[in-house]
C-alpha cells in the first residue's frame, strides 16, 4: 500500500480515501440517529407520560435493549438481510443501508430510554403543577415534554456517540469493505489486526477529534453558548 | 353545595394510604372573603387536606364540595378542568417552568385562551405589585427563592381565582419577601373576595392573614374558631398547647 502524498495510514492510501471514510462514518452514524430519534423520543416521550398496566415491564425491556450488545444486533440485522434470510431479496447486506439499520437497532433503545426517564422525571415536577394552572391533559403533557427538552437533546447525543463509536454491528452487517462499507471504526478494527497500533491509535484520536467538534455544534445549537 | 356563603366544603373527608389514616375531617368550609389558617404539627395532614381540595388526591371517603361540584374521587374531565381553573394552589416549592418571569405569570391566562393587551396589563400591573416587574424579562431560573415564590403568588392571583391554596408559602423566605406575599394576599382578598385556606406552621402569620384557624393533629381537626379567640381562650387543651409552642400529638 503506498503512502506516497497520502495521510500515513497503511489502511488508507490517500486522503480521499480517508476523507470518504470519514464521510461514511458521518452519513451512516447520523442517519441511523435521524431515524432513531423519529422514533424514539416520540416512544420515549409516550412511556415517560404514560402510566399503563404492563409499564415496568416495557422500561425493563427498554433498559435491557440499552445494553444490547452490538454483535448480537449486528447478527440479528444479519441474519435478516442476508441471501436466503427473510428480508434477503432487498439486496441490503453488505451495504451503508444495512449498517444504518444495526446501528438504528442498538440507538433506537438508547434513545427511548433516556427520554422516557427524562420525561417521566420533569412529568412528577411539572405536569402538577401545569394542571393547577389550568392546563388540559394534553397542555400539562406538552409543558411536561417543553421542560425536557434539554435532557431529550441529550438523549439524541449520546445515541450519536454510541453510534459513532459502534464497530461490532457495521463490521457483521457491513463487511468492511474499502471505499465500500469501511468506516472509522472498523478501518481502527484492521490497524489493529494488523499490528498497526499507531495508526490504529491515529485514527481512533481522528474519531474523538470527529465526535468533539460535533458535541460542540450540537452544544453550541442548543444552547447559543460559544 | 357548600352551606351559607361557604365557597367549599370538606364532608366526611377521609384520606388513607396503605391502610393508614392520615386525615379525617368531619366537617371543614371556608366561606368567600376569608382566610383560613389550617395549623397543626409535621404529618398533621395538612398538605394531604389541601391536595385534596385541590382534587390532587382522591378521597378515600367522604367528599369537597366546591359550588355544584362534588369531588369524591370521579369528576368528568370537563368537570375536573373547571373545578382547577376556579381555584389556584400555591406549593411550599416553587416550580417555575423555563422561560421568563413574565411567561410563567401569563401562562395561567394562556392556558385559558386569554392573551392580548388586556392579559397583558394584568400580569404587568401583578408584576408590579408582588415587586417583579422589573425582572418581568428575567429567566425564572435565574430568580432567588423568595422572587421565585413570589412569581408563583402572581401566577396564582392573575386569574383571580375562588378560592386559593397556600401551602407553606413563605416557610423559606425572609421577613421582606414574607410582607409582600402577606400584604398582596391581603389586597387580593380585599378585591375580589376569594376564600383562602393557607397551610402554615407559623403561629404569627396565622394570626396575622387569617380570620379563623384549624387545628389539626393526628388528622383529625382539634377546634376550628375564629383566629383570636383559637389563640386567645381556645377550648381544647391541645389547642392551648399548640399555640403556647409545645407540641401536641
Amino acid at each position: 500500500m503506498s503512502r506516497k502524498g497520502g495521510p500515513w495510514l497503511s489502511a488508507v492510501s490517500s486522503w480521499s480515501e480517508l476523507g470518504g471514510i470519514i464521510l461514511l462514518s458521518l452519513a451512516v452514524s447520523g442517519t441511523a440517529v435521524l431515524l432513531a430519534s423519529a422514533v424514539g423520543v416520540p416512544l420515549g416521550s409516550l412511556l415517560g407520560l404514560s402510566r399503563f398496566r404492563g409499564r415496568p415491564l416495557v422500561v425493563r425491556a427498554t433498559y435491557t435493549l440499552m445494553g444490547l450488545p452490538p454483535t448480537v444486533a449486528g447478527l440479528a440485522v444479519y441474519m435478516l438481510l442476508r441471501a436466503p434470510g427473510p428480508l434477503g431479496g432487498l439486496g441490503l447486506i453488505f451495504t451503508p443501508a444495512a449498517m444504518v439499520i444495526a446501528q438504528w437497532v442498538l440507538v433506537t433503545p438508547i434513545i427511548i430510554g433516556l427520554v422516557a426517564a427524562a420525561v417521566e422525571d420533569k412529568d412528577r415536577r411539572f405536569r402538577e403543577t401545569a394542571v393547577l394552572l389550568g392546563a388540559t391533559p394534553w397542555q400539562a403533557r406538552l409543558l411536561v415534554l417543553r421542560e425536557a427538552r434539554p435532557a431529550v437533546f441529550a438523549a439524541v447525543v449520546a445515541g450519536l456517540g454510541r453510534a459513532m463509536a459502534e464497530v461490532g454491528a457495521v463490521m457483521l452487517v457491513g463487511g468492511n469493505i474499502r471505499w465500500q462499507t469501511r468506516v472509522m471504526t472498523t478501518a481502527i478494527l484492521l490497524e489493529t489486526r494488523r499490528g498497526n497500533f499507531g495508526d490504529a491509535l491515529v485514527l481512533g484520536g481522528v474519531l474523538l477529534v470527529i465526535g468533539f467538534l460535533l458535541n460542540s455544534a450540537i452544544h453550541r445549537f442548543q444552547t447559543g453558548e460559544g | 353545595m357548600p352551606a351559607g356563603d361557604e365557597v367549599m366544603c370538606a364532608v366526611g373527608l377521609k384520606k388513607s394510604y396503605d391502610g393508614r389514616l392520615v386525615l379525617d375531617v368531619e366537617r371543614l368550609g371556608v366561606r368567600r372573603g376569608e382566610v383560613l389558617a389550617v395549623l397543626g404539627p409535621s404529618g398533621a395532614g395538612k398538605t394531604t387536606l389541601l391536595r385534596l381540595l385541590a382534587t390532587l388526591e382522591e378521597p378515600s371517603a367522604g367528599e369537597v364540595r366546591f359550588g355544584d361540584l362534588v369531588w369524591a374521587g370521579r369528576l368528568s374531565p370537563a368537570d375536573l378542568l373547571h373545578w382547577r381553573r376556579r381555584l389556584s394552589f400555591v406549593p411550599q416549592n416553587p416550580v417555575l417552568f423555563t422561560g421568563t418571569v413574565r411567561f410563567n405569570v401569563e401562562m395561567a391566562l394562556a392556558l385559558r385562551g386569554r392573551d392580548g393587551p388586556a392579559a397583558s396589563d394584568e400580569v404587568e400591573a401583578l408584576l408590579d405589585r408582588v415587586g417583579l416587574l422589573p425582572l418581568a424579562g428575567a429567566r425564572a431560573g435565574s430568580l432567588s427563592t423568595g422572587e421565585a415564590q413570589r412569581v408563583c403568588l402572581a401566577r396564582a392571583l392573575v386569574t383571580r381565582p375562588d378560592v386559593l391554596l397556600f401551602d407553606e408559602p413563605t416557610a423559606s423566605l425572609d421577613p421582606a419577601n414574607v410582607a409582600i406575599i402577606e400584604e398582596t394576599l391581603r389586597e387580593a382578598v380585599r378585591c375580589w373576595r376569594p376564600a383562602v385556606v393557607i397551610v402554615t406552621h407559623n403561629l404569627f402569620q396565622a394570626r396575622r392573614v387569617a380570620d379563623r384557624a384549624a387545628l389539626l393533629v393526628a388528622g383529625k381537626l382539634v377546634e376550628v374558631g375564629e383566629t383570636g379567640h383559637l389563640f386567645d381562650r381556645p377550648s381544647d387543651p391541645r389547642t392551648a398547647a399548640f399555640v403556647r409552642g409545645e407540641m401536641v400529638y
